[in-house]
Protein backbone atom coordinates (compact mmCIF):
# COMPACT_ATOMS: atom_id res chain seq x y z
CA UNK A 1 0.00 0.00 0.00
CA UNK A 2 2.79 2.58 0.72
CA UNK A 3 3.52 2.08 -2.96
CA UNK A 4 0.64 3.60 -3.64
CA UNK A 5 0.24 6.38 -2.15
CA UNK A 6 3.32 8.28 -3.91
CA UNK A 7 1.94 7.33 -7.26
CA UNK A 8 -1.99 8.77 -6.46
CA UNK A 9 -0.40 11.40 -5.40
CA UNK A 10 1.06 12.26 -8.78
CA UNK A 11 -2.09 11.78 -10.40
CA UNK A 12 -3.86 14.11 -8.59
CA UNK A 13 -1.47 16.86 -9.05
CA UNK A 14 -0.95 15.90 -12.53
CA UNK A 15 -4.77 15.97 -12.86
CA UNK A 16 -4.90 19.66 -11.41
CA UNK A 17 -1.64 20.72 -13.67
CA UNK A 18 -3.65 19.76 -16.24
CA UNK A 19 -7.12 21.58 -15.52
CA UNK A 20 -4.88 24.64 -14.91
CA UNK A 21 -2.98 24.65 -18.74
CA UNK A 22 -6.25 23.05 -20.41
CA UNK A 23 -8.56 25.52 -19.77
CA UNK A 24 -6.55 27.77 -21.14
CA UNK A 25 -6.56 26.54 -24.74
CA UNK A 26 -8.65 28.19 -26.46
CA UNK A 27 -11.79 26.64 -28.24
CA UNK A 28 -9.47 27.39 -31.85
CA UNK A 29 -7.30 24.92 -30.82
CA UNK A 30 -9.86 21.82 -30.00
CA UNK A 31 -9.52 19.97 -32.41
CA UNK A 32 -5.48 20.00 -32.40
CA UNK A 33 -5.88 19.21 -28.87
CA UNK A 34 -7.56 16.19 -29.03
CA UNK A 35 -5.09 14.61 -31.49
CA UNK A 36 -1.91 16.03 -29.53
CA UNK A 37 -3.48 14.47 -26.80
CA UNK A 38 -4.18 11.54 -28.41
CA UNK A 39 -0.07 11.35 -29.54
CA UNK A 40 1.07 12.03 -25.59
CA UNK A 41 -1.47 9.37 -24.29
CA UNK A 42 0.37 6.77 -26.84
CA UNK A 43 2.79 7.11 -24.00
CA UNK A 44 1.86 3.93 -23.21
CA UNK A 45 3.94 2.44 -25.52
CA UNK A 46 6.66 2.32 -23.01
CA UNK A 47 4.47 -0.44 -21.35
CA UNK A 48 3.84 -2.33 -24.58
CA UNK A 49 8.00 -2.35 -24.98
CA UNK A 50 8.45 -3.72 -21.62
CA UNK A 51 6.23 -6.51 -22.44
CA UNK A 52 7.16 -7.26 -25.83
CA UNK A 53 10.59 -7.90 -24.21
CA UNK A 54 9.00 -10.88 -21.90
CA UNK A 55 10.17 -14.14 -22.33
CA UNK A 56 6.13 -15.44 -22.00
CA UNK A 57 5.00 -15.87 -25.34
CA UNK A 58 1.63 -14.92 -24.53
CA UNK A 59 3.03 -11.51 -22.70
CA UNK A 60 5.23 -11.04 -26.05
CA UNK A 61 2.11 -11.20 -28.54
CA UNK A 62 0.13 -8.64 -26.35
CA UNK A 63 2.54 -6.49 -25.65
CA UNK A 64 3.73 -6.31 -29.80
CA UNK A 65 -0.18 -5.79 -30.50
CA UNK A 66 -0.07 -2.61 -28.24
CA UNK A 67 3.27 -1.51 -29.48
CA UNK A 68 1.29 -1.70 -32.62
CA UNK A 69 -1.79 0.54 -31.49
CA UNK A 70 0.30 3.35 -29.00
CA UNK A 71 2.95 3.99 -31.80
CA UNK A 72 -0.10 4.25 -34.42
CA UNK A 73 -1.04 7.12 -31.65
CA UNK A 74 2.07 8.78 -30.64
CA UNK A 75 3.06 9.05 -34.67
CA UNK A 76 -0.19 9.37 -36.43
CA UNK A 77 -0.99 11.79 -33.77
CA UNK A 78 2.19 14.40 -33.68
CA UNK A 79 1.64 14.29 -37.36
CA UNK A 80 -1.85 14.84 -37.89
CA UNK A 81 -1.33 17.60 -35.00
CA UNK A 82 1.61 19.32 -36.54
CA UNK A 83 -0.50 19.10 -40.07
CA UNK A 84 -2.93 21.09 -38.70
CA UNK A 85 -1.42 23.57 -36.48
CA UNK A 86 0.89 24.50 -39.72
CA UNK A 87 -2.38 25.54 -41.22
CA UNK A 88 -3.32 27.94 -38.84
CA UNK A 89 -1.95 31.27 -39.77
CA UNK A 90 -1.66 35.13 -39.57
CA UNK A 91 -1.68 37.00 -42.53
CA UNK A 92 -1.00 40.50 -42.82
CA UNK B 1 20.48 0.99 -9.98
CA UNK B 2 22.23 4.16 -12.10
CA UNK B 3 20.59 2.92 -14.65
CA UNK B 4 16.91 3.20 -13.44
CA UNK B 5 17.38 6.13 -11.57
CA UNK B 6 18.79 7.83 -15.32
CA UNK B 7 15.84 6.20 -16.82
CA UNK B 8 13.28 7.99 -14.59
CA UNK B 9 15.00 11.65 -14.88
CA UNK B 10 14.25 11.17 -18.09
CA UNK B 11 10.91 9.90 -17.61
CA UNK B 12 10.68 13.41 -15.45
CA UNK B 13 11.97 15.60 -17.88
CA UNK B 14 9.71 13.78 -20.89
CA UNK B 15 6.71 14.63 -18.41
CA UNK B 16 7.72 18.17 -18.15
CA UNK B 17 8.07 18.02 -21.75
CA UNK B 18 4.76 17.08 -22.33
CA UNK B 19 2.92 20.15 -19.84
CA UNK B 20 5.09 22.78 -22.26
CA UNK B 21 3.59 20.82 -25.02
CA UNK B 22 0.16 21.34 -24.33
CA UNK B 23 0.85 24.96 -23.18
CA UNK B 24 1.91 25.73 -26.18
CA UNK B 25 -1.43 24.86 -27.63
CA UNK B 26 -2.73 27.66 -25.56
CA UNK B 27 -1.82 29.97 -28.37
CA UNK B 28 -1.69 29.34 -32.23
CA UNK B 29 1.65 31.00 -32.74
CA UNK B 30 3.58 28.69 -30.12
CA UNK B 31 1.41 25.60 -31.16
CA UNK B 32 3.68 23.90 -33.86
CA UNK B 33 6.36 24.37 -31.23
CA UNK B 34 4.26 23.00 -28.59
CA UNK B 35 3.70 19.59 -30.59
CA UNK B 36 7.27 19.35 -31.27
CA UNK B 37 8.13 19.83 -27.67
CA UNK B 38 5.48 17.03 -27.00
CA UNK B 39 7.52 14.51 -29.70
CA UNK B 40 10.66 15.59 -28.72
CA UNK B 41 9.11 14.28 -24.67
CA UNK B 42 8.21 11.24 -26.32
CA UNK B 43 11.36 10.26 -28.07
CA UNK B 44 13.50 10.70 -24.81
CA UNK B 45 11.08 8.44 -23.32
CA UNK B 46 11.08 5.68 -26.01
CA UNK B 47 15.04 5.72 -26.36
CA UNK B 48 15.44 5.73 -22.28
CA UNK B 49 13.51 2.24 -22.78
CA UNK B 50 15.23 0.75 -24.99
CA UNK B 51 18.13 1.25 -22.08
CA UNK B 52 16.26 -0.17 -19.52
CA UNK B 53 17.70 -3.45 -18.69
CA UNK B 54 14.92 -5.68 -18.90
CA UNK B 55 14.48 -3.66 -22.46
CA UNK B 56 18.08 -3.99 -23.60
CA UNK B 57 18.90 -7.50 -22.06
CA UNK B 58 15.91 -9.21 -23.94
CA UNK B 59 18.02 -10.19 -26.49
CA UNK B 60 17.87 -10.12 -30.34
CA UNK B 61 14.44 -11.27 -30.55
CA UNK B 62 12.89 -8.97 -27.79
CA UNK B 63 14.51 -5.66 -29.80
CA UNK B 64 13.65 -7.08 -32.79
CA UNK B 65 10.04 -7.71 -31.90
CA UNK B 66 10.13 -4.40 -30.26
CA UNK B 67 11.74 -2.64 -33.65
CA UNK B 68 8.99 -4.62 -35.65
CA UNK B 69 6.09 -3.36 -33.28
CA UNK B 70 7.72 0.69 -33.85
CA UNK B 71 8.40 0.24 -37.23
CA UNK B 72 4.53 -1.43 -38.34
CA UNK B 73 2.99 1.36 -36.33
CA UNK B 74 4.89 4.10 -37.26
CA UNK B 75 4.15 3.35 -40.63
CA UNK B 76 0.09 2.85 -40.34
CA UNK B 77 0.30 6.09 -38.56
CA UNK B 78 2.38 8.05 -40.54
CA UNK B 79 0.17 7.08 -43.01
CA UNK B 80 -3.34 8.00 -41.45
CA UNK B 81 -1.56 11.52 -41.09
CA UNK B 82 -0.33 12.07 -44.20
CA UNK B 83 -3.89 11.23 -45.66
CA UNK B 84 -7.00 12.07 -43.83
CA UNK B 85 -9.07 14.63 -45.59
CA UNK B 86 -9.46 17.46 -42.65
CA UNK B 87 -13.10 17.01 -43.06
CA UNK B 88 -12.57 13.68 -41.45
CA UNK B 89 -10.67 14.54 -38.33
CA UNK B 90 -13.16 13.41 -36.03
CA UNK B 91 -13.02 9.88 -37.52
CA UNK B 92 -9.31 10.40 -37.32
CA UNK B 93 -9.60 11.10 -33.56
CA UNK B 94 -12.07 8.33 -33.02
CA UNK B 95 -9.27 5.73 -34.20
CA UNK B 96 -6.40 6.98 -32.10
CA UNK B 97 -9.44 7.09 -29.13
CA UNK B 98 -10.15 3.66 -29.45
CA UNK B 99 -5.99 2.83 -29.99
CA UNK B 100 -5.12 4.35 -26.81
CA UNK B 101 -8.05 2.01 -24.99
CA UNK B 102 -7.04 -1.16 -26.77
CA UNK B 103 -2.91 -0.10 -25.76
CA UNK B 104 -4.08 -0.26 -22.70
CA UNK B 105 -6.13 -2.99 -21.87
CA UNK B 106 -3.35 -4.89 -23.89
CA UNK B 107 -0.14 -4.04 -21.63
CA UNK B 108 -2.69 -4.39 -18.64
CA UNK B 109 -3.19 -7.94 -20.08
CA UNK B 110 0.56 -8.65 -21.16
CA UNK B 111 1.41 -7.89 -17.14
CA UNK B 112 -1.24 -9.87 -15.75
CA UNK B 113 -0.21 -13.28 -17.97
CA UNK B 114 3.73 -12.74 -17.94
CA UNK B 115 3.90 -11.65 -13.73
CA UNK B 116 2.93 -12.06 -10.53
CA UNK B 117 1.09 -9.28 -9.44
CA UNK B 118 0.58 -7.48 -6.13
CA UNK B 119 -2.92 -6.64 -4.73
CA UNK B 120 -2.58 -2.84 -5.89
CA UNK B 121 -1.14 -3.52 -9.49
CA UNK B 122 -4.15 -6.17 -9.92
CA UNK B 123 -6.67 -3.30 -8.98
CA UNK B 124 -5.01 -1.09 -11.87
CA UNK B 125 -5.48 -4.03 -14.17
CA UNK B 126 -8.51 -4.90 -13.62
CA UNK B 127 -9.29 -0.90 -14.05
CA UNK B 128 -7.15 -0.86 -17.17
CA UNK B 129 -9.28 -3.48 -18.44
CA UNK B 130 -12.78 -2.13 -17.86
CA UNK B 131 -11.57 1.56 -19.26
CA UNK B 132 -9.55 0.51 -21.81
CA UNK B 133 -12.24 -1.86 -23.79
CA UNK B 134 -14.52 0.15 -22.98
CA UNK B 135 -12.89 3.04 -24.77
CA UNK B 136 -11.63 0.73 -27.49
CA UNK B 137 -15.33 -0.46 -28.61
CA UNK B 138 -16.83 3.05 -27.73
CA UNK B 139 -14.67 4.59 -29.99
CA UNK B 140 -14.87 2.05 -33.14
CA UNK B 141 -18.64 2.66 -32.74
CA UNK B 142 -18.46 6.48 -32.45
CA UNK B 143 -16.42 5.76 -35.77
CA UNK B 144 -18.54 4.30 -37.30
CA UNK B 145 -21.47 6.28 -37.08
CA UNK B 146 -19.40 9.41 -37.70
CA UNK B 147 -18.16 7.67 -41.09
CA UNK B 148 -21.86 6.42 -41.46
CA UNK B 149 -20.95 2.85 -42.46
CA UNK B 150 -23.09 0.09 -40.41
CA UNK B 151 -24.91 2.05 -37.72
CA UNK B 152 -27.72 5.29 -37.86
CA UNK B 153 -26.88 8.75 -37.32
CA UNK B 154 -29.72 8.97 -34.68
CA UNK B 155 -29.46 7.23 -30.90
CA UNK B 156 -29.80 3.51 -31.13
CA UNK B 157 -31.81 2.91 -27.52
CA UNK B 158 -33.92 0.30 -26.55
CA UNK B 159 -36.42 -0.53 -23.24
CA UNK B 160 -33.95 -1.43 -20.44
CA UNK B 161 -30.79 -0.42 -22.23
CA UNK B 162 -29.94 2.16 -18.82
CA UNK B 163 -30.67 -0.67 -16.67
CA UNK B 164 -28.73 -3.36 -19.19
CA UNK B 165 -25.72 -0.95 -18.86
CA UNK B 166 -25.49 -0.50 -15.11
CA UNK B 167 -26.27 -4.85 -14.47
CA UNK B 168 -22.97 -5.21 -16.77
CA UNK B 169 -20.98 -3.03 -15.35
CA UNK B 170 -21.77 -4.39 -12.25
CA UNK B 171 -20.74 -7.69 -13.17
CA UNK B 172 -17.70 -6.42 -14.91
CA UNK B 173 -16.67 -4.96 -11.63
CA UNK B 174 -17.70 -8.88 -9.82
CA UNK B 175 -15.05 -10.24 -12.51
CA UNK B 176 -12.35 -7.42 -11.10
CA UNK B 177 -12.83 -8.76 -7.48
CA UNK B 178 -12.87 -12.32 -8.84
CA UNK B 179 -9.55 -11.37 -10.20
CA UNK B 180 -7.87 -9.95 -7.43
CA UNK B 181 -9.13 -12.84 -4.93
CA UNK B 182 -7.79 -15.41 -7.41
CA UNK B 183 -5.28 -14.10 -9.66
CA UNK B 184 -4.55 -17.78 -11.20
CA UNK B 185 -6.92 -17.91 -13.87
CA UNK B 186 -6.61 -15.52 -16.99
CA UNK B 187 -10.58 -16.12 -17.39
CA UNK B 188 -11.29 -13.36 -15.47
CA UNK B 189 -9.23 -10.54 -16.98
CA UNK B 190 -11.05 -12.33 -20.14
CA UNK B 191 -14.15 -11.94 -18.81
CA UNK B 192 -13.40 -8.25 -18.30
CA UNK B 193 -12.33 -7.46 -21.48
CA UNK B 194 -15.64 -9.14 -22.95
CA UNK B 195 -18.14 -7.08 -20.58
CA UNK B 196 -16.28 -4.46 -21.38
CA UNK B 197 -15.70 -4.42 -24.86
CA UNK B 198 -20.10 -5.22 -24.82
CA UNK B 199 -20.42 -1.98 -22.48
CA UNK B 200 -18.74 0.03 -24.90
CA UNK B 201 -21.20 -0.53 -27.59
CA UNK B 202 -24.19 -0.33 -25.76
CA UNK B 203 -23.18 3.34 -24.35
CA UNK B 204 -21.63 4.88 -27.17
CA UNK B 205 -24.81 3.59 -29.76
CA UNK B 206 -27.20 5.52 -27.88
CA UNK B 207 -25.57 8.63 -28.59
CA UNK B 208 -26.66 10.44 -31.70
CA UNK B 209 -24.19 12.11 -35.11
CA UNK B 210 -24.50 15.90 -33.77
CA UNK B 211 -23.76 14.78 -30.26
CA UNK B 212 -20.67 13.29 -31.16
CA UNK B 213 -18.55 16.20 -30.20
CA UNK B 214 -19.53 15.12 -26.37
CA UNK B 215 -18.92 11.48 -27.35
CA UNK B 216 -15.70 12.39 -28.46
CA UNK B 217 -13.89 14.13 -26.07
CA UNK B 218 -15.31 12.07 -23.55
CA UNK B 219 -13.78 9.23 -24.91
CA UNK B 220 -10.63 11.16 -25.51
CA UNK B 221 -10.77 11.87 -21.39
CA UNK B 222 -11.10 7.87 -21.15
CA UNK B 223 -8.26 6.88 -23.18
CA UNK B 224 -5.82 9.51 -20.69
CA UNK B 225 -7.21 7.34 -17.78
CA UNK B 226 -6.96 4.10 -19.11
CA UNK B 227 -2.83 5.20 -19.57
CA UNK B 228 -3.12 6.17 -16.27
CA UNK B 229 -4.38 3.35 -14.71
CA UNK B 230 -1.64 1.17 -16.92
CA UNK B 231 0.54 3.43 -14.84
CA UNK B 232 -0.49 2.21 -11.89
CA UNK B 233 -0.36 -1.12 -13.56
CA UNK B 234 3.55 -0.46 -13.83
CA UNK B 235 4.41 2.01 -10.93
CA UNK B 236 5.56 3.98 -13.71
CA UNK B 237 5.09 8.07 -13.22
CA UNK B 238 5.23 9.08 -16.78
CA UNK B 239 2.11 7.29 -17.59
CA UNK B 240 0.53 8.64 -15.06
CA UNK B 241 1.06 12.09 -15.55
CA UNK B 242 0.29 11.73 -19.27
CA UNK B 243 -2.86 9.97 -18.84
CA UNK B 244 -4.11 12.18 -16.22
CA UNK B 245 -3.32 15.20 -18.49
CA UNK B 246 -5.08 13.60 -21.38
CA UNK B 247 -8.03 12.61 -18.66
CA UNK B 248 -8.18 16.16 -18.05
CA UNK B 249 -8.15 17.14 -21.12
CA UNK B 250 -10.80 15.27 -22.07
CA UNK B 251 -13.02 16.20 -18.98
CA UNK B 252 -12.86 19.94 -19.68
CA UNK B 253 -13.54 19.72 -23.34
CA UNK B 254 -16.71 17.20 -22.84
CA UNK B 255 -18.01 20.09 -19.88
CA UNK B 256 -17.82 22.77 -22.41
CA UNK B 257 -19.35 20.67 -25.15
CA UNK B 258 -22.50 20.05 -22.27
CA UNK B 259 -22.54 23.78 -21.67
CA UNK B 260 -22.77 24.59 -25.39
CA UNK B 261 -25.84 22.71 -25.93
CA UNK B 262 -27.17 23.52 -22.66
CA UNK B 263 -27.51 19.66 -21.60
CA UNK B 264 -26.16 17.70 -18.90
CA UNK B 265 -23.90 14.48 -19.38
CA UNK B 266 -26.32 12.15 -18.57
CA UNK B 267 -28.76 13.54 -20.94
CA UNK B 268 -26.36 13.54 -23.69
CA UNK B 269 -25.32 10.08 -22.75
CA UNK B 270 -28.99 8.67 -22.84
CA UNK B 271 -29.65 9.86 -26.45
CA UNK B 272 -32.17 11.50 -24.23
CA UNK B 273 -33.34 14.29 -26.87
CA UNK B 274 -34.52 11.81 -29.26
CA UNK B 275 -36.86 11.53 -26.35
CA UNK B 276 -38.47 14.75 -26.32
CA UNK B 277 -40.40 14.73 -30.00
CA UNK B 278 -43.56 15.03 -27.82
CA UNK B 279 -43.15 18.39 -27.71
CA UNK B 280 -42.35 18.73 -31.29
CA UNK B 281 -44.08 21.77 -32.83
CA UNK B 282 -45.87 21.55 -36.57
CA UNK B 283 -43.05 22.18 -38.75
CA UNK B 284 -45.85 23.75 -41.25
CA UNK B 285 -47.40 26.07 -38.55
CA UNK B 286 -44.01 28.02 -38.82
CA UNK B 287 -42.86 28.25 -41.99
CA UNK B 288 -45.83 27.98 -43.93
CA UNK B 289 -46.34 31.22 -46.62
CA UNK B 290 -43.52 32.61 -44.96
CA UNK B 291 -40.59 31.24 -46.29
CA UNK B 292 -38.68 33.59 -49.21
CA UNK B 293 -36.63 31.64 -51.25
CA UNK B 294 -33.75 33.39 -53.09
CA UNK B 295 -31.33 33.15 -55.72
CA UNK B 296 -27.68 33.83 -56.13
CA UNK B 297 -27.77 37.08 -58.23
CA UNK B 298 -30.40 38.30 -55.52
CA UNK B 299 -28.27 37.74 -52.72
CA UNK B 300 -24.93 39.44 -54.93
CA UNK B 301 -27.39 42.79 -54.95
CA UNK B 302 -27.45 42.72 -51.40
CA UNK B 303 -23.95 42.15 -50.57
CA UNK B 304 -23.10 44.92 -53.10
CA UNK B 305 -24.33 47.19 -50.65
CA UNK B 306 -22.82 45.15 -47.36
CA UNK B 307 -20.39 46.31 -44.93
CA UNK B 308 -19.97 43.52 -42.29
CA UNK B 309 -20.75 40.57 -43.23
CA UNK B 310 -20.45 37.16 -40.82
CA UNK B 311 -20.25 34.03 -41.95
CA UNK B 312 -22.05 31.11 -39.78
CA UNK B 313 -20.34 27.67 -40.98
CA UNK B 314 -22.11 24.09 -39.76
CA UNK B 315 -21.71 20.51 -40.63
CA UNK B 316 -23.44 21.28 -44.22
CA UNK B 317 -19.69 23.02 -44.65
CA UNK B 318 -17.81 20.27 -44.05
CA UNK B 319 -20.11 17.37 -45.37
CA UNK B 320 -20.02 19.18 -48.85
CA UNK B 321 -16.07 20.37 -48.10
CA UNK B 322 -17.17 23.63 -49.38
CA UNK B 323 -14.61 25.69 -46.85
CA UNK B 324 -12.51 26.58 -49.85
CA UNK B 325 -15.02 27.37 -52.41
CA UNK B 326 -15.96 29.90 -49.42
CA UNK B 327 -12.74 31.23 -48.45
CA UNK B 328 -12.52 32.46 -52.08
CA UNK B 329 -16.01 34.05 -52.06
CA UNK B 330 -14.76 35.85 -48.56
CA UNK B 331 -11.66 37.33 -50.08
CA UNK B 332 -13.85 38.78 -52.76
CA UNK B 333 -15.56 40.43 -50.74
CA UNK B 334 -12.90 41.82 -48.70
CA UNK B 335 -11.28 43.18 -52.13
CA UNK B 336 -14.52 45.20 -52.29
CA UNK B 337 -13.93 46.72 -48.62
CA UNK B 338 -16.44 44.08 -47.02
CA UNK B 339 -15.57 43.21 -43.65
CA UNK B 340 -15.63 39.55 -42.86
CA UNK B 341 -15.79 37.62 -39.65
CA UNK B 342 -16.73 34.51 -38.99
CA UNK B 343 -18.99 32.66 -36.20
CA UNK B 344 -18.39 29.48 -34.40
CA UNK B 345 -20.25 27.53 -31.93
CA UNK B 346 -18.73 25.20 -29.84
CA UNK B 347 -20.80 22.33 -31.41
CA UNK B 348 -20.79 23.35 -35.02
CA UNK B 349 -19.63 20.30 -36.43
CA UNK B 350 -18.91 16.99 -35.21
CA UNK B 351 -16.20 17.42 -32.98
CA UNK B 352 -14.68 20.18 -30.50
CA UNK B 353 -12.29 23.06 -32.87
CA UNK B 354 -13.95 20.88 -36.57
CA UNK B 355 -14.93 24.46 -37.94
CA UNK B 356 -11.65 26.47 -36.78
CA UNK B 357 -9.19 23.30 -38.71
CA UNK B 358 -11.77 23.71 -41.86
CA UNK B 359 -11.71 27.13 -42.49
CA UNK B 360 -7.86 26.98 -41.26
CA UNK B 361 -7.45 25.01 -44.11
CA UNK B 362 -8.66 26.86 -46.21
CA UNK B 363 -6.56 29.39 -45.66
CA UNK B 364 -8.76 31.47 -43.32
CA UNK B 365 -7.02 34.12 -41.31
CA UNK B 366 -7.24 32.40 -37.66
CA UNK B 367 -7.90 36.31 -36.42
CA UNK B 368 -11.46 35.90 -38.21
CA UNK B 369 -12.70 32.93 -36.19
CA UNK B 370 -14.41 34.45 -33.66
CA UNK B 371 -15.33 32.40 -30.53
CA UNK B 372 -19.47 32.18 -30.05
CA UNK B 373 -19.27 35.73 -26.92
CA UNK B 374 -17.18 37.24 -28.62
CA UNK B 375 -19.20 37.81 -32.19
CA UNK B 376 -23.19 37.35 -30.66
CA UNK B 377 -22.72 41.44 -29.24
CA UNK B 378 -22.02 42.34 -33.05
CA UNK B 379 -25.05 40.89 -35.26
CA UNK B 380 -26.91 43.97 -33.89
CA UNK B 381 -24.08 46.21 -36.44
CA UNK B 382 -24.09 43.02 -39.05
CA UNK B 383 -25.30 43.90 -42.43
CA UNK B 384 -25.50 40.14 -43.45
CA UNK B 385 -25.16 36.87 -42.01
CA UNK B 386 -24.44 33.78 -44.24
CA UNK B 387 -25.39 30.70 -42.35
CA UNK B 388 -23.82 27.72 -44.11
CA UNK B 389 -25.23 23.78 -43.45
CA UNK B 390 -25.93 25.05 -39.67
CA UNK B 391 -29.38 24.61 -38.04
CA UNK B 392 -30.06 24.32 -34.36
CA UNK B 393 -27.21 26.42 -33.25
CA UNK B 394 -29.59 29.47 -34.68
CA UNK B 395 -32.63 28.56 -33.85
CA UNK B 396 -34.28 31.85 -31.68
CA UNK B 397 -36.44 29.31 -29.70
CA UNK B 398 -33.61 28.51 -27.74
CA UNK B 399 -33.42 31.82 -26.60
CA UNK B 400 -37.54 32.79 -26.46
CA UNK B 401 -39.37 29.50 -26.51
CA UNK B 402 -38.99 28.12 -23.23
CA UNK B 403 -40.78 24.91 -24.26
CA UNK B 404 -38.27 24.05 -26.99
CA UNK B 405 -36.73 21.27 -26.44
CA UNK B 406 -33.42 23.27 -27.51
CA UNK B 407 -34.98 25.87 -24.55
CA UNK B 408 -32.08 27.58 -23.19
CA UNK B 409 -28.86 26.57 -25.80
CA UNK B 410 -26.57 29.26 -26.17
CA UNK B 411 -27.24 30.43 -30.05
CA UNK B 412 -25.50 32.50 -32.43
CA UNK B 413 -27.46 36.05 -32.59
CA UNK B 414 -27.87 35.73 -36.49
CA UNK B 415 -31.37 36.75 -36.62
CA UNK B 416 -30.53 40.30 -34.85
CA UNK B 417 -28.39 41.47 -38.27
CA UNK B 418 -30.12 43.43 -41.17
CA UNK B 419 -30.65 40.17 -43.05
CA UNK B 420 -29.76 36.48 -42.80
CA UNK B 421 -29.29 34.25 -45.85
CA UNK B 422 -29.76 30.55 -45.29
CA UNK B 423 -28.00 28.18 -47.29
CA UNK B 424 -29.08 25.03 -46.98
CA UNK B 425 -30.63 21.81 -48.87
CA UNK B 426 -33.98 21.66 -47.79
CA UNK B 427 -36.39 22.91 -44.51
CA UNK B 428 -35.49 19.50 -43.17
CA UNK B 429 -34.99 19.70 -39.29
CA UNK B 430 -31.73 19.82 -37.74
CA UNK B 431 -31.00 17.05 -34.87
CA UNK B 432 -32.80 18.25 -32.32
CA UNK B 433 -35.88 17.32 -34.87
CA UNK B 434 -37.58 20.81 -34.62
CA UNK B 435 -38.71 23.63 -36.79
CA UNK B 436 -36.32 26.31 -37.02
CA UNK B 437 -38.64 30.12 -37.18
CA UNK B 438 -34.92 31.87 -37.98
CA UNK B 439 -35.68 30.21 -41.82
CA UNK B 440 -39.55 31.96 -41.75
CA UNK B 441 -38.47 35.34 -40.30
CA UNK B 442 -38.50 39.00 -41.81
CA UNK B 443 -35.29 39.18 -42.52
CA UNK B 444 -34.05 35.64 -43.37
CA UNK B 445 -33.90 34.33 -46.94
CA UNK B 446 -33.49 30.99 -47.60
CA UNK B 447 -30.75 30.08 -50.42
CA UNK B 448 -31.78 26.18 -51.36
CA UNK B 449 -28.93 23.98 -52.61
CA UNK B 450 -25.51 22.32 -51.54
CA UNK B 451 -23.53 24.65 -49.60
CA UNK B 452 -20.29 24.16 -52.27
CA UNK B 453 -22.68 24.56 -55.58
CA UNK B 454 -24.54 27.73 -53.75
CA UNK B 455 -21.19 29.54 -52.63
CA UNK B 456 -19.56 29.00 -56.40
CA UNK B 457 -22.92 30.08 -57.49
CA UNK B 458 -22.83 33.29 -55.52
CA UNK B 459 -19.41 33.96 -55.89
CA UNK B 460 -19.96 34.04 -59.67
CA UNK B 461 -23.01 36.21 -59.20
CA UNK B 462 -21.32 38.42 -57.28
CA UNK B 463 -17.99 38.73 -59.97
CA UNK B 464 -20.79 39.35 -62.46
CA UNK B 465 -22.38 42.32 -60.10
CA UNK B 466 -19.24 44.83 -60.55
Amino acid sequence: MEAFIPLLTIFMLAVFVGFEIITKVPPLLHTPLMSGSNAISGITMIGAMLSSASSNRVTVILGFAALVLATINVVGGFMVTNRMLSMFRKRD
Amino acid sequence: MANTVLIDLIYLAASVLFILGIRGLTHPRTAVRGNLLGAAGMLLAVVATLADNQVFGSGTFGLGVILAGIVLGSAIGATFALKIQMTAMPEMVALLNAFGGGASALVAGAVFVGTTSTTQALIAIAVSGIIGSVTFTGSLVAFDKLRGLLLPDAPVTFPGQQPLNLFLGFIALGCGVWMVIDPSTTNSYIAIVAIGSVLGVLLTISIGGADMPVAIALLNSYSGLAAASTGFVLSNNILIITGSLVGASGIILTRIMCKAMNRSLVNVLVGAIAATNSTKTDADSIYEGRIKSTSAEEVAMLLDTAKRVVIVPGYGLAVSQAQHQLRDLATLLESRGVEIEYAIHPVAGRMPGHMNVLLAEADVDYDKLKEMDTINPTFGQTDISIVIGANDIVNPDARTNPDSPISGMPILDVDKSTSVIVIKRSLSPGFAGIPNPLFAADNTLMLFGDAKKAVLDLATAVKESA
